[in-house]
């Protein structure tokens, strides 16, 4: 199966965008071959990691990427900023093309699209001091001299909620969500037009992940940033994003605006999402009907066909194993693909 | 059921002599476990909840560590006793999972002799007939096609199967005490509600007591009956379900409810947020352990305040100076409107 476009189910990422797009994906594909032979190299399958993905984020917007481990979630966020190179389709930033730029090309790019890790321990090099950390790429990018890197660190550390006197410290000297605002002063620093947070507060404790959110929510304000947030369930974006995506396999299967997609949710893969995840509450939780889906995902080497979701699905029906639902607009920019979409009132 | 609790601890501290000082890891946790209940215990990150339900099983018996108080197991006292003895407890009286099964589980053996093996060291039995058990307790997990899947190495499993496995492990003796650290924290959202349901269904037909440990509030509102908050080394707040979450008394326990993002509520302007790091186990806040980022400090908590019952209702304690009715004025407003009102569905 190629990621050929002729007789895709998937509309182009212009049209899943709104008025403003600063990103637009079109038809993205990233398979890693499956490679089999001693002496010579066969390929023999692909790990269909993104497939056919369409989708644009708006100046200014957060969108919320979600999806459990192994949807694609990751590699479609590598692949946006050319840290992967895609298999086919198209990357447009700023109405440029992006995908299949070549290392130097892609360097100005690197500036405007700036990503913060999930793993506050492993993204840092320990060997390196704050200073560096988060002044080195500024240098490099020509965005300040050397000897000026110092204050610009300084007030970087202070803008991110840091003391600015701890820049000459090493990494192991502070807390998982202190690096975390390292690695978002580091971002910040090349004056990034848009940020990709990989599940930026996963790895954090929770009274510590709402300090996180809250200092990206009102960086996004001051500096107008555009954020894509990337996040393994619906509760942590639940307060960041104003558009959703929903993965499952490599695909997008649900993607609207973020009210739209929290309280009428159409694909019952995303109603499913939402009702695994627990209400710290008790009375509300004992109220709610729980879906809970049988079995695991299946391997993205060996999708089942048609729709992926129906081998777990609790409406499947026979069409479902045999026609590939398309992405349509349920209205209001709200996007699903599914045979049986759940009751739109 | 009888009246004497299944497993109780009184005033255990478990602190360890580093090179920088003593950790004071443990710092007086009492607490009770009824045959059958469920007691959530939640606290982040050095809190020290991981550490004192290890002391319980002795997997913190190390030569910097001093550890003292009482933990008594259906009358024995598990501290006392020698290592031998507590391995008879360990996995027959009480069972342990872990939050990762993969470094659990040995990667070079088979599921079914890993399975066998933890199954003999506690019961005689033949080689056929562990197996035959091997295979009903992975049945009994939701394991389908058990038999085959014995001859498969851990790495053939997916993360769920894998923590299924584990739990088959720790039912192999029918444990009167199921001790779960974060079991569900490496799962996707979907598998965690399967292992969750799991959990509360062999608690069921087992008659088993769970200690489940979690950072997870969402996850102790579906399955505890009783809580208790851990900060610092202590509890510093318990009570039941309901009491944590509709009258909860401690400014830390407000400020975890606060922070949470719920997925069955709009949008809020700005999560509500704890201020500061949590603090040094070697060197904690004098008096109460919270204060210096609690936004209600006043002149009384550099006194350190007892775990004591300072509400109304039986069975809530907690350790903050602040006069009960002083406390219903201040929540609301510092944990906004997020889990503390009774929500009805229709409001």
């Amino acid at each position: 199966m190629s990621g050929t476009t002729e007789a895709s189910t998937v509309p182009s990422g212009e049209e899943i965008a709104g008025e403003d797009p600063i990103l637009v994906v079109d038809h993205l594909v990233k398979h890693f071959p499956i490679k089999a032979g001693i002496l010579i190299d066969r390929q023999i399958g692909a790990v269909q990691a993104v497939d056919d993905v369409s989708f644009a984020v708006n100046r200014g917007e957060t969108l919320g990427l979600v999806g459990e481990s192994g949807c694609g979630k990751s590699t479609l966020a590598r692949s946006i900023l050319q840290l992967i190179e895609p298999t086919s389709g198209s990357v447009r930033f700023e109405g440029r093309e992006i995908a299949g730029l070549g290392r130097r090309q892609s360097r100005e790019l690197r500036a405007d699209m700036q990503m913060v890790f999930q793993d506050p321990y492993a993204s840092l090099n320990p060997r390196k001091r704050i200073a560096q950390i988060v002044g080195d790429p500024m240098v490099m990018h020509g965005i300040v001299k050397r000897d000026e890197a110092k204050g610009v660190v300084q007030d970087l550390l202070e803008t991110v909620g840091l003391n600015p006197e701890h820049y000459n410290r090493f990494p192991h000297e502070f807390s998982g969500g202190q690096r975390q605002r390292i690695g978002i002063a580091r971002a910040l620093g090349l004056r990034p037009k848009l940020i990709i947070a990989d599940e930026p507060v996963s790895a954090l404790d929770v009274s510590i992940q709402a300090q996180i959110i809250n200092l990206l929510e009102d960086l996004q304000d001051e500096y107008r940033l555009t954020f894509i947030f990337v996040a393994h369930d619906l509760s942590v974006v639940r307060h960041v994003a104003d558009r959703i995506a929903v993965m499952y396999l490599g695909k997008i299967v649900e993607i609207g605006p973020a009210e739209a997609v929290y309280n009428t949710p159409i694909h019952p893969y995303t109603h499913a999402l939402l009702s695994a995840v627990p209400i710290p509450d008790p009375r509300a939780n004992a109220a709610r009907k729980q879906v809970v889906l049988e079995g695991d995902v299946p391997s993205p080497a060996n999708p089942p066909p048609a729709c992926r979701f129906h081998t777990r699905c609790p409406r499947a029906t026979e069409i479902c194993s045999q026609e590939e639902p398309p992405l349509i607009d349920h209205g209001n920019d709200h996007y699903a693909a599914c045979h049986h979409p759940l009751d739109r009132d | 059921m009888s009246s004497a609790p299944l497993l109780e601890i009184e005033d255990l501290k478990v602190h360890f002599t580093t090179d920088e000082g003593v950790v004071k890891a443990v710092d007086g946790l009492s607490l009770e476990v009824r045959e059958g209940e469920m007691l959530g215990i939640v606290g982040e990150s050095g809190s020290g909840k991981s550490v004192a339900n290890m002391t319980i099983l002795g997997l913190t018996r190390a030569s910097n560590a001093d550890i003292t108080g009482r933990i008594t197991f259906e009358g024995e006292d598990l501290l006392e006793m020698d290592d031998e003895t507590l391995q008879r407890i360990r996995g027959n009286g009480i069972s342990m999972i872990f939050q990762d099964p993969l470094s659990a589980l040995h990667p070079f053996f088979k599921i079914g002799s890993q399975l066998v093996e933890a199954i003999q060291i506690h019961q005689d039995l033949d080689d056929g007939a562990a197996r035959a058990h091997a295979i009903d307790l992975l049945e009994r997990v939701g394991i389908p096609d058990a038999e085959r899947r014995m001859g498969e190495y851990p790495h053939e499993f997916s993360g769920g199967m894998r923590q299924r496995v584990m739990i088959a492990m720790a039912l192999t003796n029918d444990p009167k005490l199921l001790i779960a650290d974060e079991p569900t924290t490496a799962l996707d959202v979907t598998t965690q509600a399967q292992i969750l349901r799991l959990i509360e269904r062999l608690r069921k037909e087992l008659g088993m007591a769970v200690i489940m440990i979690t950072h997870d509030l969402g996850v102790i509102a579906e399955v505890a009956d009783r809580v208790m908050v851990m900060y610092a080394g202590e509890v510093v707040e318990a009570g039941t379900l309901d009491q944590i979450f509709y009258d909860p008394q401690h400014p830390y326990t407000w400020g975890l409810l606060g922070s949470l993002t719920r997925v069955d509520q709009p949008r809020l302007a700005r999560l509500a947020q704890i201020a500061g790091q949590p603090p040094s186990l070697i060197n904690p806040p004098s008096g109460c352990h919270f204060r210096n980022r609690c936004p209600h400090e006043f002149a009384k908590c550099t006194e350190h305040p007892r775990l004591e019952q300072r509400a109304e209702g039986g069975g809530h304690s907690d350790r903050c100076w602040l006069p009960p009715d002083r406390k219903q004025e201040l929540r609301v407003v510092s944990t906004g409107e997020i889990g503390l009102e009774a929500k009805e569905p229709a409001a």
